[in-house]
This record gives C-alpha cells, sequence and structure tokens, in this order.
C-alpha cells in the first residue's frame, strides 16, 4: 500500500493532530478515531524510517489515542448515561486540541503584529558608560537574571588556557567580602565589575561573586542598574560609613 | 530636585506653548516609554494635564502625517517610526530583526494570556516539552519569572515582562488581541446536534475494525 507521506516541521502531537484532522477535513467535534489513530501512526513509523528522532510526546499521544480507541469499542452502560460530554472518551483530547489551536492562531496573530525593530523603530541612545547618571531615583533593582548574565559574562572573558594548578593559599568568602566592604567604604556606589581584580582567575571570581550574594542577603549591599541592561552597581545599604570589617566565619556562611 | 539641571531654571509656571515644547522634548530624550506621572513630576503640573496635552501631540502628529508618530506604549509614551518607513531604515541601520520561530510564538501567546503560568501549565498547553523556548524568550527579555507558585515543587511562574508591551506596541496587557474563543470556533455546530453524531461515531470505529 503506498501511502504518500510529507514530513512537515510538526510543533508537537498536538499540531501533527491538527493537521491531519485539516487535511482530512475532519469535523474536530466528530474525530474519526481509528481512522486518525492510523495515519499519526503511519506518520510516527515514517519518521522513524527516516530515523528522525520520534520525540517521548509523540509516543505519549500515540498511546492516548490507541486508549481513546479502545474506550470507543466498548459498549455504553446505560446506567453511565448523562452528560454525553462526560461519557465521550474523546472529549479531554477534543479540549486540548481547541485550546492548542487557540494559542497557535494567537501565536500567528503576535508575529503579524507590527514589532519593535522590525516594523517599528525607536530613538538610539548612546551606551550608558557613556554618560554619567547622577541621578538615583532613575536606578532599577537587579533581577536575578540580569545577575546571572553579568556572571558568566565575567567567566566567559576570563577563559584562560587551561592550565592545571594546585592552588595553596585558600580564599574565602569572608576574606572576598570584607575585601568588597574595604573597597565600597567611602564611596558612593561601586560598579560590579570593580570589584574584581585586573584579571580574576575563576576561582576569585566564582568566591567573589558568592561574597557580594552574601552582602545582599545581609542587606549590606544593595544591587541595582541604571537602565535594563546597564551596568550593575553596588550600593551600600547602610548610609554612613558605618561598615566595618566584621569577623565572619566561613562555617556560618555554609562555605568550606 | 531640580539640582542637576544645567540651566538651574525656575520652576515658575510655564505658558502652555512652554508646556507643550518641553513635554514634546522630554518624550524624544526618554530612553524608554516615559510615564505621564514621571512628566507631571519634572514638570511639577497635574497629571490630568500632561495626559491632554501629550493627546494633542499624539494627534497632532498623526494629522501631519510625518516619519514619527507619538505612540502609548507600555503604560508610557515614545516617539516611533511608521511602519512604511520601515524599508529605507532597514537599508540605512542593516541588521536582520530577531526573527521568532514558531514554538517560540506559540510559547509567548500562552504566557501573555494566561500569565501567570507555570512552565508545566505551557507544556501540558502545546504538548511539548517548553524548556529551550523559555530559555530563549528570557533571555529576549520577553518573559520574566514572576515568583514561586505555592504547590508541591514551588515552580516558577512566568508572565511577560515591560519589554514585551514596548516590542508589540501595546499599551498594556489589556491591548491584547481578543482570543477567539472556544465558542466561537463551535458557532457552526449546535451542541445538541455535535453530541447525536458523537454516539453515532462510537458505531462507525466498531465497525471499522
Amino acid at each position: 500500500m503506498s501511502y504518500e507521506i510529507k514530513i512537515e516541521n510538526f510543533e508537537g502531537p498536538l499540531d501533527l493532530l491538527l493537521h491531519l484532522i485539516k487535511k482530512n477535513e475532519m469535523d474536530i467535534y466528530n474525530i474519526q478515531v481509528a481512522d486518525i489513530t492510523d495515519q499519526y501512526l503511519r506518520i510516527l513509523d515514517a519518521m522513524k524510517s527516516l530515523n528522525l528522532d520520534v520525540a517521548g510526546e509523540f509516543l505519549l499521544m500515540a498511546a492516548t489515542l490507541l486508549h481513546i480507541k479502545s474506550k470507543l469499542l466498548l459498549p455504553i452502560h446505560d446506567e453511565e448515561e448523562g452528560d454525553d460530554d462526560e461519557l465521550d472518551p474523546r472529549a479531554e483530547l477534543v479540549r486540548r486540541l481547541l485550546e492548542y489551536q487557540k494559542y497557535k492562531d494567537a501565536g500567528e496573530a503576535f508575529d503579524a503584529m507590527p514589532r519593535l525593530n522590525r516594523d517599528i523603530f525607536a530613538r538610539k541612545f548612546p551606551s550608558p558608560e557613556l554618560v554619567v547618571s547622577d541621578d538615583g531615583e532613575e536606578m532599577i533593582a537587579v533581577g536575578i537574571f540580569e545577575l546571572v548574565d553579568a556572571f558568566q559574562k565575567l567567566l566567559k572573558e576570563t577563559s584562560d588556557p587551561y592550565i592545571h594548578e594546585i592552588n595553596i593559599d585558600k580564599l574565602t568568602v569572608s576574606d572576598r567580602i570584607n575585601a568588597i566592604l574595604s573597597i565600597l567604604s567611602g564611596k558612593e556606589s561601586l560598579s560590579f565589575l570593580d570589584i574584581f581584580e585586573e584579571k580574576p582567575n575563576k576561582p576569585v571570581i566564582v568566591v567573589t561573586f558568592l561574597a557580594m550574594l552574601e552582602l545582599v542577603r545581609l542587606r549590606l549591599i544593595r544591587l541595582m542598574q541604571n537602565s535594563r541592561c546597564g551596568n550593575i552597581w553596588l550600593y551600600p545599604a547602610v548610609v554612613d560609613d558605618e561598615i566595618s570589617p566584621f569577623e565572619l566565619g566561613d562555617d556560618s556562611l555554609g562555605y568550606i | 530636585m531640580m539640582k542637576f539641571h544645567p540651566l538651574n531654571w525656575e520652576m515658575t509656571v510655564l505658558a502652555t506653548s512652554d508646556v507643550r515644547k518641553n513635554i514634546e522634548a522630554l518624550v524624544f530624550v526618554s530612553e524608554s516609554p516615559i510615564k505621564a506621572d514621571r512628566v507631571a513630576e519634572i514638570l511639577e503640573m497635574k497629571k490630568a494635564d500632561v495626559k491632554k496635552v501629550l493627546q494633542e501631540l499624539q494627534n497632532e502628529y498623526r494629522a501631519a502625517d510625518r516619519g514619527i508618530y507619538l505612540d502609548e506604549v507600555s503604560e508610557g509614551y515614545q516617539f516611533r517610526t511608521r511602519q512604511e518607513c520601515s524599508g529605507a531604515i532597514h537599508q540605512l541601520i542593516k541588521t536582520r530583526p530577531f526573527r521568532f520561530s514558531r514554538a517560540a510564538l506559540e510559547t509567548l501567546a500562552i504566557i501573555a494570556y494566561r500569565q501567570p503560568v507555570t512552565r508545566a501549565e505551557v507544556e501540558y498547553l502545546r504538548g511539548v516539552d517548553s524548556g529551550g523556548v523559555f530559555k530563549t524568550l528570557l533571555e529576549k527579555q520577553l518573559i520574566r519569572i514572576l515568583g514561586k507558585k505555592d504547590v508541591p515543587g514551588r515552580p516558577l511562574i512566568y508572565g511577560t515582562s515591560k519589554e514585551f508591551l514596548e516590542f508589540f506596541g501595546m499599551r498594556d496587557l489589556s491591548a491584547l488581541p481578543t482570543l477567539k474563543e472556544f465558542s466561537d470556533l463551535a458557532t457552526d455546530l449546535p451542541g445538541e446536534e455535535g453530541a447525536a453524531v458523537t454516539v453515532d461515531v462510537g458505531e462507525d470505529a466498531e465497525i471499522d475494525v
């Protein structure tokens, strides 16, 4: 039996099912489960024979379809009769398909909307580094995502050729905490990059970063940035220069 | 409050024409859409008055048929270029805009309409793993983490960001196009009739096998 199957780029099993229903001009509320299951399985076979990785989700849907098909074969008992919708084993699948179709359409509508930097443009501004910001009010709190981003950027910049080296001098978080505090003392703010040395190696970056997070947790500093993708700045949370180096055992912080 | 202003101007009551000029200038230099509140604060005016002037400016730009217009996006105001000028602009800036995959658009739509939403909820609706798409959307700052849901496992919940509104030129989330509803799709098929057919199909399937 020859059956031509065109493998299109399906976003997932629901997408594939919708495609099959449309192709067969079926009513979505009245899916011919046996037909659709056959075609669905044939496409999965074709995908396998093309050595395409059939994702688990497709197999799960195949199982669901077979389950529905088998349920449809069972006679309906009189006492179970009531709400037709509840009885129809296809109801849940139909609900999901319709829901999916709704968002698929919405996604296409999004694509058609006039979009910034594709159809519509706003002004570009000089990079924040070129402008001295003296307006503290405009600072926005740094989100976790920006923080991770900054950390990763820093790590990437210091990808030295790897030389195995046994580091004897022990770097501790409390050392770095006190180092940050001493750099920060007397200053109004400090750039995120300034808490690192000229060419820090990875352990130094990691420990310094941990120290900075620890300071935030202890509410000794606040992290702000002046624009969404701007530099990250450290501010002392206490206004005066009252922050004195304090004794912190590393044990108390939970690091080695 | 005005200490940074290089001209050290006195805050006297501005003449109407000056008000208009100042508001226009503020919108022009603001890096992100500027809120009427902020304008009102700087010019020491009532917000309602600022809004009135901004609306007049909007009308003026529209009527004048210029290359730029004053748009209300992300609860602020911003000058933007007209869509029909995009061809010329692309010649100038030579950057290719970010292209969305269908998966990204679908996911973004689900998050936009269902927020706050967890990844598992999105994945159930889409029927596929969406981890990679979430990562891309987070990187593009179109979605953000709103917090954690108070259910076992405390999964992260997501919503759209301010950038999302700016990106699609929406004033706020109420500007989202209305979803084609469930019931709309069903209009050509009255419920009762559909149910009757349903039973038939069950039998058909039986015969089929």
